[in-house]
Order: structure tokens, then C-alpha cells, then sequence
């Protein structure tokens, strides 16, 4: 089970590094949301993975940890607020700016490219 | 529980409070009622944060336990001496740059009034907590409610900004998270007293864990506190935001220096084995580098907010090499150095914003232009500031900075960190005299406007001004505060035993 887990960890943190550098909007909230998943996932993870284990004590022989879980659901709460706001900035970044480029230009080349295909 | 021990839970729980009613009928959007509301909310948290500073150096720190789970578990506040020291700055400071922004500031877009309430609620939270997690929280607080400041007033520029620093802070966080994550499985714990004394007891595989999550949080708090490779978001975002708002964010930049305060000076410090000193060899280069780094960028800025921007990342430099300096001495001469650069850089960026106001098209750049309609006064504050920045005596610069070269005197690094931070000094003196010079003298014709500024912004920037002097008046006690302070957060806090609990 810890390889599995330790595999989807890091295949949305790759995934999530990966699309935050690209140079969309778009793409980064995407990143950032992926990153969050495996963020929380690997909160999970810090309090040692055990299945069938309830984090109540009494109830079961070798409690799992509840403090991660009360973590990963602050976790998620802040996570959620902070993409909504990156996602109605991207918006108005998208309305202000004319595009929806990380620094708000078009890069040179991709202009250009524009410029022929409208020319043609 | 009488009222003054819940005192410690008054500097979150007012702005909290006072936001929300903000938001409610009578209030809402109505900006003559809601002043004289946040001004005495203001007032009130710097009462609080007096009276707490007074516990603490009387009674030693005050501990709050949230719903009274005893820590380690539960979230714990504490009011040490440092905490109050950095409340009393916090309220200072918002007290001035709220005064600036009722001059007409707050008007420009919705909401002004309460966020700057929950601004001050995550700042306040950030000093104030003693668990990482909480830490974390009170963070995302306060970055949410500048997300919404900075952009205040709207505007292309803003929104360019604004999208950077929201990318940049909310991948921090992520990054944040992860450090935590770390910790938690290697200490078992994240309450900041409780992990200080497991520090030394870590077995070996969970050294390497508590290294890394260490290194992971210094990445954090660097972004925040604007270290070397990490600072590039803050000349952008400072300069391009309202004046008061980027008056406010003085502090912000100081909230991460003061995470590290907390993490590796009171966590991974000296009793901490092997895991002690562990973000100081790092700490010297980056330190010299961001210092350098600010200082050029600063020769080359075009008009007076980059100015004090980049002059911002150079204090911020300053501070972390009183960090990687390690002993009490260098603290609590960086306690000292750190409140008189986050009044001195508000007042500077509040300056900036009533020059920008008179010059019209030409604002704040160093160009030639028409004078200015009130340029006696302007001028006088300019010159105050431009000696206490530089570090010139007889202001509050001189002090400490001449107190933290003090205290680097035996070290090896002596030789670097005097030259670096010298010529620093004599940078800012160039671009000073410069910004002047071009903002002052190079005029031509008739005034161009008759824009006056408001007695109130009047009041802000010259309050700040003053402050400079009362640090250099008051020196002895304050300075006598700051080593105390600077002991506190060595010597470590002792946690109360736990109670045992019946079935």
C-alpha cells in the first residue's frame, strides 16, 4: 500500500510542478490544483498509514492518528478558498490584460505566428 | 478565567469581530461610519498589545490554550515578549497607515475597511501562535486578505502584479504544507515549545526527515520574508499597489523573518543536537547576496516606491544575517534594526504616495518636472527618512545598525558583513541623494497642481517620522526590551506538565 501511495503522490506532484510552469493561467490553476491533492494525500501519509484503524480511541486496537486528518481538512478548506480566488483573478487578469498569460504578455514568436495567420 | 487572561486572544479576535460588523447593514458601505470604527478598533489593539507586553515582561509569557486542550495537542497562543513587541509595531503601524488611507485611499474600491481588518487578523494571528500548523493558517489569513488589498483600487498594473504574487504565494503554501507534513512524522508534534525539546531526542532516520522539512520551511519563509532568489515577486507588487496598502505589507516581509525567528532560532537552535544551526550556513550567503542583490537594484530604480522596495529587500537581507549570526546579541540587535526598517520603509512608501499625488504625470519617477505645490513639508520628511534608512546618526538606522555590526565583531564572517552592509549604506546614500536631488530641485515653472494633502495623511507620515526619534529617545529601555526579548527566544518556553485526566 505505501508504494502505491507514495507512486500517486508523486505522479500529481509531477504532474502539478509540471503545469505550473506553463505560461497559462489556465494551466497553472490546474498545476496548483493537482499540487493541492498531493499535498493533502501526503498529509495523510505523515501520520503512518494503517487500514481499518478508526481515529477515535477506544475504538479499535492500534488507532490511527487523527491529528493529519484534522490538518488535511484545514488543508482542503484553505485549499479550495485559495483556488477559487486564483481562478476569478485569472479571470480578471484575462479581462484586464487582454490574455491569459502568467505575466500578462504574449510571448514574441507566438505573435508573430498570430499575425501571419491572420495576414493569410 | 478572569478577562486578562483571554487578553492574549483580543489581538486575533477584535479585527476578526470588527470585519465582520463591517460587513453588516449599518455599516456596509458606508465608509463615514465605518473610520471611526476601525480606528478605535486600531486604538484598542495597541492598548492590548501594551498590556500584554507589560504581562510579559512582568509575569513572564502569558499561554493561551485554545478551547483548553493542553498542549502539545490542541492550538496554543503565547504572548512572549517578542510576540508583544511585534503586536505593538503591527498596531502602530495600522493605526498610521489606516489614518493615510481614510485621507481618501479607501474609498477607490469595496472592502477596504474590512480587509484591512483581517489583514491585521492573520498578522497578529502569525506573531502570536506557538503551533506550526496554526502558523499556516493565520498565514493563508493574511495572504488572502492582501491578495484583495493589493489589487485595491484596480487598475492593468495591479492585476499584473497581483497574479504573480497570488501564483507565487499559493505554491508557497503548498510547499508549506509539505515542510509540515514533514515534521509532523518526524517529531510527532507541531507545537513549536513541544518540538524544541524533542529536537534533541530525534533518532537518526528522522534527522534526515526533520533536516529536510526544516530546509522546506526556510524555502517558505524566505519567499515571504523576500529572501535572495525568492524576492523577485516584492519590488513588483510593493511599487504597483496603493500607498498605504504597501505601507501595511511593510510588515509582511517581516512576518516571515520572524517565522524563522520561531522555527530556527527557538526550534533548531543550539540545544537542538545535530540538528542545530541548520538553516545558518545558508542564511550567510543568501543573506550578503539578497543585501547586495537590493542595493544594486536600488541604484538602478526609476522612481521612488522601487526605491523603497528594493530598500526593503536590503533590510530584509540585513535581518537574515543577524540570523545566521546565531548568538543573542545579534538578535536582539536585529529585534531593535527590524522595528525601526518596517516604520521607517511604511513612512518612505507614504511619502511616496503624497509625492506621487502632487507631481501629477510625473509621479514619483526621478525625471525632471514641475515642483511641487507643497514641496517644504514633503521635503523635510524626505531628508528625516533618507538619513534613518541610510543609517546616518542621530535616527534610529545608526542605532541599530551600529549595534548589529556590534555584535558580529568576533565572528569569522566579520569582514564581509561589515563591507556588505557599509556599502550598502553608502548605496542607499547615492540613491537618496539622487531621488532628492531629481524630486526636489530639478523643477522648472509653476507648480503643476494645487493637489494638497490631507491633515490626516499629514498626521500618518509625520507620526511615523517621530517614531524614529522616540526609538533613539527611549533607546536605553527598548534596547534593554529587545535583549530580553532576544533571551526569551533563546532560553525556549517551558510547557506546562499535563494534567491527568480521569476516566
Amino acid at each position: 500500500m505505501e508504494t502505491v501511495f507514495a507512486i500517486c503522490v508523486g505522479v500529481l506532484t509531477t504532474g502539478g510542478v509540471y503545469l505550473v510552469m506553463r505560461s497559462h493561467t489556465f494551466s497553472v490553476v490546474l498545476g496548483l490544483t493537482l499540487l493541492s491533492y498531493a499535498v493533502n494525500l501526503f498529509l495523510f501519509a505523515t501520520g503512518r498509514l494503517s487500514v481499518n484503524q478508526a481515529a477515535i480511541l477506544g475504538q479499535s486496537s492500534n488507532p490511527a492518528d487523527p491529528l493529519p486528518q484534522a490538518l488535511v481538512l484545514t488543508a482542503i478548506v484553505i485549499g479550495f478558498a485559495m483556488t477559487a480566488f486564483a481562478i476569478i483573478l485569472a479571470l480578471r487578469a484575462r479581462a484586464d490584460l487582454g490574455n491569459d498569460q502568467v505575466d500578462g504578455k504574449v510571448r514574441d514568436d507566438v505573435l508573430n505566428k498570430r499575425k501571419k495567420a491572420q495576414g493569410e | 478565567m478572569s478577562l486578562a487572561e483571554h487578553l492574549v486572544f483580543f489581538p486575533v479576535l477584535v479585527p476578526m469581530l470588527v470585519g465582520i460588523i463591517l460587513l453588516l447593514p449599518p455599516f456596509h458601505q458606508n465608509l463615514e461610519r465605518q473610520r471611526p470604527l476601525v480606528m478605535a478598533a486600531n486604538l484598542g489593539l495597541l492598548v492590548v498589545a501594551v498590556l500584554l507586553l507589560g504581562q510579559a515582561v512582568n509575569d513572564g509569557p502569558s499561554l493561551y490554550r485554545l478551547g483548553d486542550w493542553h498542549p502539545p495537542f490542541g492550538i496554543l497562543l503565547v504572548a512572549d515578549q517578542l510576540a508583544s513587541l511585534m503586536l505593538i509595531l503591527t498596531a502602530i503601524l495600522a493605526m498610521t497607515t489606516h489614518w493615510y488611507a481614510c485621507a481618501g485611499d479607501d474609498g477607490r474600491g469595496p472592502f477596504f475597511q474590512p480587509l484591512f481588518m483581517f489583514q491585521l487578523m492573520g498578522i497578529n494571528g502569525a506573531f502570536l501562535t506557538a503551533d506550526a500548523f496554526n502558523l499556516f493558517v493565520f498565514f493563508e489569513i493574511l495572504l488572502i486578505a492582501s491578495y484583495a488589498l493589493l489589487i485595491h483600487g484596480g487598475g492593468k498594473h495591479r492585476t499584473q502584479a497581483a497574479v504573480h504574487y497570488v501564483l507565487l504565494n499559493l505554491i508557497g503554501s503548498a510547499f508549506f504544507l509539505i515542510g509540515l507534513g514533514i515534521l509532523y512524522a518526524s517529531f510527532g508534534s507541531l507545537n513549536l515549545p513541544d518540538m524544541a525539546q524533542k529536537a534533541s531526542q530525534l533518532s537518526d532516520d528522522n534527522i534526515i526527515l526533520a533536516k529536510s522539512g526544516g530546509l522546506l520551511l526556510l524555502l517558505v519563509f524566505g519567499l515571504k520574508s523576500a529572501m535572495l532568489p525568492l524576492h523577485f515577486w516584492l519590488v513588483r507588487t510593493y511599487s504597483m499597489t496603493s500607498a498605504p496598502v504597501a505601507a501595511l505589507f511593510a510588515i509582511m516581509t517581516k512576518v516571515g523573518i520572524y517565522s524563522i525567528w520561531r522555527v530556527h532560532t527557538a526550534v533548531f537552535g543550539d540545544h537542538a543536537g545535530e540538528l542545530s544551526g541548520l538553516a545558518s550556513d545558508w542564511l550567510w550567503v543568501l543573506g550578503l547576496l539578497t543585501i547586495a542583490v537590493g542595493a544594486v537594484a536600488a541604484l538602478a530604480s526609476q522612481t521612488l516606491r522601487v526605491l523603497t522596495a528594493n530598500l526593503v529587500v536590503v533590510s530584509a537581507g540585513t535581518l537574515l544575517i543577524s540570523i545566521a549570526v546565531g548568538t543573542e546579541e545579534a538578535t536582539a540587535a536585529a529585534i531593535y534594526y527590524l522595528l525601526h526598517s518596517t516604520l521607517m520603509s511604511a513612512a518612505l512608501f507614504l511619502l511616496a504616495g503624497l509625492i506621487q499625488e502632487q507631481r501629477g504625470q510625473a509621479q514619483d519617477r526621478f525625471v525632471k518636472a514641475k515642483p511641487l505645490p507643497q514641496a517644504v513639508p514633503l521635503g523635510i520628511a524626505f531628508f528625516i527618512l533618507a538619513m534613518a534608512m541610510v543609517g546616518m546618526p542621530p535616527l534610529s538606522g545608526f542605532l541599530g545598525k551600529v549595534w548589529l555590526l556590534q555584535a558580529t565583531v568576533s565572528h569569522d564572517m566579520m569582514a564581509w558583513v561589515w563591507s556588505v552592509l557599509l556599502i550598502s549604506g553608502l548605496a542607499a546614500l547615492v540613491v537618496f541623494s539622487r531621488a532628492g536631488t531629481s524630486i526636489f530641485w530639478r523643477v522648472q515653472g509653476q507648480p503643476g497642481s494645487d493637489v494638497k494633502a490631507h491633515g490626516l495623511q499629514w498626521l500618518a507620515l509625520y507620526m511615523l517620522l517621530s517614531m524614529s526619534l522616540l526609538m533613539v529617545v527611549f533607546a536605553g529601555p527598548l534596547t534593554d526590551l529587545s535583549a530580553s526579548a532576544a533571551s526569551e527566544l533563546y532560553s525556549g518556553l517551558a510547557l506546562p506538565e499535563p494534567v491527568e485526566v480521569q476516566p
